[in-house]
């Protein structure tokens, strides 16, 4: 990886005060920053090719079509996946997950079983509890365990409720709420042995680190751009590919049909099948810029630097007096959600913001989760590329002095 | 710290922040109304006991940032033996401090929360448990939510 120094340069965002303060930007299980290659993409797109894809034969829609296939088939690479073909561009992780969610619901019947886990996003939850409701189906979710949900999923209670009856196992590879990283890998396997499905949400991982869906072995995955130096409102649903032509279309319209008539239509084979009306072609563009960017840092490089960064925050937060740290300790991505006793999360990110810390409290979008360790919200630092050991040092400061402040220290 | 921050959390805040008035279910309630803040996490609820149009007694638990707890706490002191009317009355002042930063001479207590204007994310904490008492005198069951209401 070129050094930290080298590759802030490249972000424009990140140079900046806040409140007099130079921007130490942790939260980027948020969003990310965007490097200058990325926004350059963006804008040539837009200054030079712009046009609609796949129906124009003038020069201007072959350019375009080209770029958003080649956007396909870069992202393609960076995940590892067999076939371009493979790759669905969507609006981000939500989009792709509701998408497979309507898709797979509809074989489901009364008496099947729907897998989650507790420590799903609302994105990988709501989906799957909606398609319950509409096929029949059960709902049912592995356990996090430990106070602090340091144990990670129940492995115990995993094999009890892998049954035959599970026809879909949904679940994240890294958790945006605890840090915690499942192993994708095993998991996807011990599903796939009952014959269950499995849908993967990466949506924090595919941009941290090496990332390949053939090992993985997940039958479908989505992430989002946005989280990994790209644009925001792209994403992908990956699927196998024979999964995909058989998974009825969420949205129908242009662009998705084979044989149009006034009646009744048919629809063609993945990926257009599932990609109703004109995408978002410089958002695939820019996307396929971040995979570029990523590969160039090097992707291990990175996994090890926001490890690293995470570590350094664990142990230098594990010395404030009232602190709970959430998480497992080892297999942890880049980032730290912890509470203290007496200070809300809110009251936290407020005076954090006062030194130009960016740090996000909330429920992260867990509320169940949250609801179940007796928290009301945490406070959350998230590392990436960009981020420095100085940094970390700022945000320990900077939350002592809060706890000062509150006469919690 | 700087002027915006001190402004926003006052001594009075940090005070009922740290030592809450009035807290605690009331036995005696005859009116209970529950907010929360869907985006945050806070939550209020707020106990009622009504001598006709007036608020007797009144209590409040819940759990939240600073400013929402602190603001729950101040408005219980505020409200007591205040009848509907007044309540409403008190809270229309309240919203205008929070949300322009001006605060009448007349209501220096409530005066407190004119820092929060600057920081309108901050808002919607500050005027929750007013929300959770509007709805308790309104004789409404439903939760007060920051979310739906104009603050
Ligand atoms: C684990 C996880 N899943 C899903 C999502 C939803 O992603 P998006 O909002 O980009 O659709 C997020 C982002 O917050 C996330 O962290």
């Amino acid at each position: 990886m070129p050094s930290v120094q080298d590759l802030r340069r490249d972000f424009p965002a990140l140079h900046q005060q806040v409140n007099g303060r130079p921007l130490a930007y942790l939260d980027n299980a948020a969003t990310t920053q965007k490097p200058r290659a990325v926004i350059d993409a963006i804008v040539r797109f837009y200054e030079q090719d712009n046009s609609n894809v796949h129906r124009g034969l003038h020069a201007l829609s072959m350019r375009a079509t080209q770029a958003y296939e080649g956007a396909r088939e870069r992202v393609a690479r960076f995940i590892g996946a067999a076939d371009a073909a493979e790759v669905v561009f969507t609006r981000g992780t939500t989009e792709s997950i509701n998408l497979v969610a309507r898709g797979l619901g509809a074989t489901l019947k009364p008496g099947d079983v729907i897998l989650a886990t507790e420590m799903e996003h609302h994105s990988n939850l709501l989906p799957w509890q909606q398609a319950a409701r509409r096929s029949g189906a059960e709902l049912r979710l592995v356990p996090v365990t430990g106070a602090d949900a340091e144990g990670g999923l129940d492995a115990a209670a995993l094999d009890a409720l892998l049954t035959p009856a599970v026809k879909v196992f949904a679940f994240t590879h890294g958790s945006n709420t605890l840090g915690t990283v499942n192993p994708a890998a095993e998991l996807c396997a011990r599903a796939r042995a009952v014959g269950a499905v499995t849908v993967l949400d990466a949506a924090q991982t595919v941009g941290h680190g090496a990332f390949d869906v053939q090992r993985l072995g997940a039958d479908f995955t989505a992430f989002s751009g946005h989280k990994m130096c790209g644009p925001t409102g792209i994403g992908v649903l990956y699927g196998r590919r024979a999964l995909l032509d058989r998974l009825e279309p969420d949205e129908t319209g242009g662009g998705m049909v084979a044989q149009a008539g006034f009646t009744e239509s048919r629809w063609k084979s993945a990926p257009e099948r599932h990609e109703a009306g004109t995408p978002h072609v410089a958002g695939a563009i820019g996307l396929a810029a971040a995979c570029d960017y990523l590969e160039a840092a090097g992707r291990e490089a990175i996994a090890a630097h926001d490890a690293a960064l995470a570590r350094l925050a664990y142990d230098r937060l594990a010395e404030l007096p009232g602190i709970r740290l959430l998480g497992t300790r080892g297999a942890r991505g880049g980032l730290v959600s912890f509470a203290f006793a007496d200070v809300h999360a809110h009251d936290v990110v407020t005076l954090a913001d006062e030194d130009g810390i960016a740090l996000r409290g909330g429920h992260h979008c867990n509320q169940p989760l949250m609801r179940k360790l007796g928290l009301a919200s945490t406070t959350r630092a998230s590392f990436y590329l960009y981020n420095t050991e100085e940094e970390v040092e700022r945000m320990v400061a900077s939350l002592r002095r809060v706890l000062k402040f509150f006469g919690a220290a | 710290m700087s002027g915006d921050l001190t402004e926003l959390y006052q001594q009075v805040i940090l005070d009922h922040n740290k030592r809450p008035r009035n807290r605690g279910r009331l036995p005696t309630a005859t009116r209970v109304a529950h907010g929360d803040n869907p985006t945050c996490g806070d939550q209020c609820s707020v106990y009622v006991r009504l001598d006709g149009d007036r608020i007797a007694e009144i209590g409040f638990d819940g759990a939240g940032c600073a400013i929402s707890q602190a603001s729950a706490s101040l408005m219980t002191t505020q409200v007591k033996g205040k009848t509907a009317a007044e309540v409403r009355g008190l809270y229309d002042a309240f919203h205008h401090i929070v949300t322009t930063g001006e605060a009448p001479a007349e209501i220096s207590d409530l005066a407190a929360f004119a820092g929060v204007h600057a920081f309108p994310a901050r808002i919607k904490c500050a005027t929750l448990g007013w929300h959770a008492v509007l709805n308790a005198l309104n004789g409404d069951a439903v939760p007060a939510t920051t979310e739906t209401r104009a603050d």
